[in-house]
């Protein structure tokens, strides 16, 4: 085992699971405040990339795109939870996960409609280009660590806002029982309207902050929300600090076993046959893990008391 | 004496600091009809989840016709004999009334691991179903939907569907809540028919039913068992008038 | 966290004679079909669209069975057309061709993933139930396109359909249509049975109130996991037939987005009413099929790159159209059937 490539592999993993947290975080409160499968959470992420990537084209700076794809990435998640969403509140389940489900199916189409099918892509800012030396002949890309510290400041903000202020208090009561919330008088609409803008700016933040390293095109929310799912459920639902935890441990567990799965299997197979088993357990892992961990505790590890 | 044939030795349920159940131990006699009162909160329906099996104690033990019966799960203990009824309606309402109870029936008869043959067809299941209706009453509305019927009508087939269980006790969780004076009346009468059949613990509010029903009383307050006794004696016990009856005037 | 499905009840029994003219009507429409195929001029087309519609139906009421009559929203049930597809494309490749062989493999694959899934998620409830089976699927998909050897993330085709007791008969389309058309109606009259049954009406049972079931003295576990055996069962054998159907097997059989289309089609049919399930099927793939179409058509009006542009992007129609439905067509298919019988 390469102990420079573990910590390569360890600091993407980091990055990796940085990214979930931003998309988890939206995707639980959302669910933990108002009870909402939202499988159109992804989309939201896609559409964060799309806005950098035209705005980026549009005034050649990826600054200059970043700060006007937030907004927009607000206002595209609040439009949405006034058309849609906000009629599927008071439905059960099985009915959100589809109409969400629509949504997923027109949106995909949509970016396809307006910006064609074939992948954009999004130059890494001038600042944040290039590599820096992080160990003993380490090279590591200093954009990736740019999203690292990007990430970490947003948990942190988030921590804040959702332990020490007043809003914060509310969506974690919300969490708990959105009834007795509303009952004591406050105004519920607005409450979820701010939880949903939030949680779409997040995302919309890590597929901006993305662009740059993966390819945006239709469907790349896809894949990503599904592990957003996973990580709210391992995390269990409602829990900000779940999510966290989770998300990094999915990043890790990912991107380290990705690697590394092969060589421990080495250890007890021949090398032809743990090559093909590592590879085809490798992304089986995750979803492996999530068993693993709703058989011991069916709630989640840090489920929300109801 | 005979033995028991529900003993509760030492049960304890505690949330936090919230004790719920403390130190309770009673045992009921085969054939009695034994009633358990006490003021809102006392946690007589806690009572009866730990002994039916819905909640876990978290002490105690529960020996039910002699045997240990505290680890066992909801189903095992119908399976032995031990049935319920629930405080707050829960039948299926989609099914028939005769459905519900020949629900029950089926439980007992033979497998359920059948997936040929119409079970709404099938004589060994509603033939006794519709004589556990007809003994609570409700042998006319056999065919409605279990949603549609009055709320008096739904305690009448819960009732029914315990029955079809062929318990050896049943547990009756106020079984007269929120019914009229006439529905009352007539579960009144049902159950009063049924005191020979049957061992019944009864969780009641409505004094008048509990007083001309019961065998025996036993007082639930704050979670422990204050008296046990016959209804006459458990009327004039001062602690039981303080603590419960107060001092209003006596039926 | 509410109980998933649990309002939506069965057909009420007073009613039940009355809409038996509907799986009559369904099973002799896909009975008469052939002939309009032959008619139609365009025979290859019609059949093997039908073929496909029967056998999403076969796939859909498998879920139908356990998602209408047990409530359980099972979210990976795209990986049994998966296994029952690979149970074909992997024998083959091994030299056994015959269905005879492959399909009772396919089952008893698909009954022991089942198994073993059914009885871990089973364990959950609620949205923790969906993702746990949502997970499984991606599981049984990551691992398909991890085999190099059957073509990965590709997949394989198949050299020629199954054979039946060494005979190319399936080769023939008509021949494989009613092939199709046999397992939808055994597997259409099998489920009828089930549901009627005892174990139907426990089934049926849990999903209103399970507590009262456990009340009554019966364990929900093992009752639900036999229905998600069964059910995935009757999927694996769908995905045999469709396998057969493209003469081609791949990982994008079993996608998430499969298994949310075929909960799509049985809400779209009604839940909890079989046919409807394959009603369902066939409203989802036929407007797959022709939405396009329909667009080009009725936007006359427009000019033609307008009207090519708008046919492209019928997804763009669908999406919608599937949120309208969901938010206003309580029942699906069969509950607008319904409404005229409703005093």
């Amino acid at each position: 085992m390469n102990a420079t490539l573990l910590l390569v592999q360890a600091l993407n993993g980091l990055q990796f699971g940085l990214i979930l947290f931003l998309i988890a975080a939206g995707l639980t409160l959302v669910f933990g405040v108002m009870d909402f499968i939202n499988l159109a959470h992804g989309v939201q992420y896609m559409v964060g990339a799309y806005l950098v990537a035209a705005f980026s084209a549009w005034t050649g700076s990826f600054g200059w795109a970043l700060l006007l794809a937030l907004p927009s990435a607000l206002a595209f998640g609040l439009l949405l939870e006034v058309l849609v969403f906000r009629h599927l509140y008071d439905r059960d389940h099985l009915d959100q996960v589809l109409a969400t489900f629509g949504v997923i199916l027109f949106l995909n189409q949509g970016v396809k409609f307006v910006w064609g099918a074939a992948p954009l892509s999004v130059p890494v800012p001038e600042l944040l280009s290039g590599s820096v030396e992080i160990a003993n002949g380490l090279l590591y890309p200093v954009y990736r660590l740019a999203i690292i510290a990007a990430g970490l400041v947003v948990a942190a903000l988030l921590y804040v806002l959702v332990n020490h202020t007043r809003v914060g208090m509310l969506v974690r009561a919300g969490a708990s029982n959105a009834a007795m919330v509303s009952a004591l008088g406050v105004n519920i609409q607005r409450l979820f309207m701010i939880v949903f803008g939030f949680g779409a700016m997040l995302a919309g933040f890590a597929g901006a902050m993305v662009a740059p390293i993966l390819s945006v095109e239709p469907g790349m929310g896809d894949n990503i929300l599904i592990l957003a799912f996973v990580v709210i459920v391992i995390g269990g639902i409602g829990s900000i600090r779940g999510a966290f935890l989770a998300a990094l441990l999915i990043g890790l567990v990912d991107t380290v076993g990705r690697t590394f799965a092969p060589n421990l299997l080495r250890l007890v197979l021949d090398p032809a046959a743990a090559s093909q088993t590592g590879r085809a357990l490798a992304p089986m892992l995750i979803y492996i893990f999530m068993a693993a961990v709703l058989f011991f505790r069916p709630s989640g590890l840090f489920p929300v008391k109801r | 004496m005979a033995d028991p044939l529900l003993e509760l030795r030492h049960l304890r349920k505690a949330y936090g600091a919230l004790v719920v159940t403390d130190d309770v131990s009673l045992s009921v006699r085969p054939g009695e009809l034994h009633a358990v009162i006490g003021p809102n909160g006392a946690g007589k329906t806690t009572l009866i989840h730990q002994i039916s099996g819905t909640l876990a104690s978290d002490s105690g033990s529960i020996l039910f016709d002699g045997e240990d019966v505290t680890s066992l799960s909801m189903p095992q203990r119908v399976s032995r004999g031990l049935a319920r009824s629930f405080q707050i309606t829960s039948v299926l309402p989609g099914f028939s009334a005769l459905e519900n109870v020949a629900l029950a029936v089926q439980a007992r008869s033979g497998s359920s691991f059948r997936f040929f043959g119409k079970v709404a067809q099938e004589k060994a299941l509603n033939e006794p179903a519709m004589d556990c209706l007809a003994q609570v009453g409700l042998a006319a509305r056999a065919h409605l939907p279990a949603g549609l019927l009055s709320h008096g009508e739904k305690r009448q087939l819960e009732l029914a569907i315990g029955l079809a269980t062929e318990p050896k006790l049943l547990l009756l969780d106020e079984p007269l809540a929120g019914t009229g004076h006439d529905e009352s009346q007539r579960v009144v009468e049902t159950l009063r028919r049924l005191k020979s059949r049957l061992t019944i613990v009864l969780i009641e509010h409505d004094m008048d039913a509990v007083f001309s029903l019961a065998d025996r009383v036993s007082v639930l307050v704050y979670g422990r068992v204050i008296a046990t006794d016959t209804p006459e004696r458990i009327r004039a016990n001062p602690e039981v008038r303080a603590a419960y009856l107060g001092e209003e005037e006596m039926v | 966290m509410t109980e998933l499905a649990e309002t939506r009840s069965a057909s009420m029994p007073s009613l039940r004679p009355r809409l038996e003219i509907v799986p009559i009507i369904l099973f002799a429409t896909f009975a008469a079909a052939p002939l309009l195929a032959t008619v139609s001029g365009a025979e290859g087309y019609v059949l093997s669209l039908l073929t496909r519609v029967m056998i999403f139906g076969i796939a859909a009421m498998a879920l139908d069975l356990i998602l209408g009559y047990g409530a359980l929203v099972s979210f990976g049930h795209a990986a049994f057309f998966g296994i029952g597809g690979y149970a074909v494309g992997i024998l083959a490749s091994q030299g056994i061709e015959d269905a005879l062989v492959q399909i009772p493999v396919a089952l008893a694959a698909s009954a022991l993933f089942a198994l073993i899934t059914g009885a871990i998620s089973l364990r959950t409830k609620g949205v923790y139930f969906i993702m746990i089976t949502l997970a499984f699927g991606q599981m049984l998909y990551f691992l398909a396109t991890s085999l190099a050897a059957y073509g990965g993330d590709d997949g394989m085709t198949l050299a020629s359909r199954s054979l039946v007791a060494g005979s190319g008969i399936l080769e023939n389309d008509f021949t494989f249509y009613w092939l199709c058309l046999l397992c939808l109606l055994g597997t259409y009259a099998f489920s009828r049975s089930v549901v009627a049954s005892r174990f139907g009406r426990v089934l049926r049972g849990t999903r209103e109130n399970a507590v009262r079931m456990q009340a009554v003295g019966f364990q929900p576990f093992p009752f639900q996991l036999t229905a998600y055996v069964l059910s995935g069962m009757m999927a694996g054998l769908a995905g045999c037939l469709l396998a057969n159907q493209a003469e081609f097997v791949s990982p994008a059989f079993m996608t998430w987005q499969r298994s949310g289309e075929l909960i799509f089609m049985v809400v779209l049919g009604g839940l909890g009413s079989l046919h409807g399930a394959i009603i369902g099927a066939a409203a989802f793939l036929l407007l797959e099929e022709f939405l396009p179409e329909i667009l080009h058509a009725s936007s006359f009006f427009l000019s033609e790159e307008t009207r090519a542009h708008l046919a492209e992007n019928w997804k763009m129609v669908f999406g919608p159209l599937l949120i309208l439905i969901v938010l206003f067509v309580r029942g699906g298919i069969m509950g607008l059937l319904r409404r005229p019988y409703h005093g």
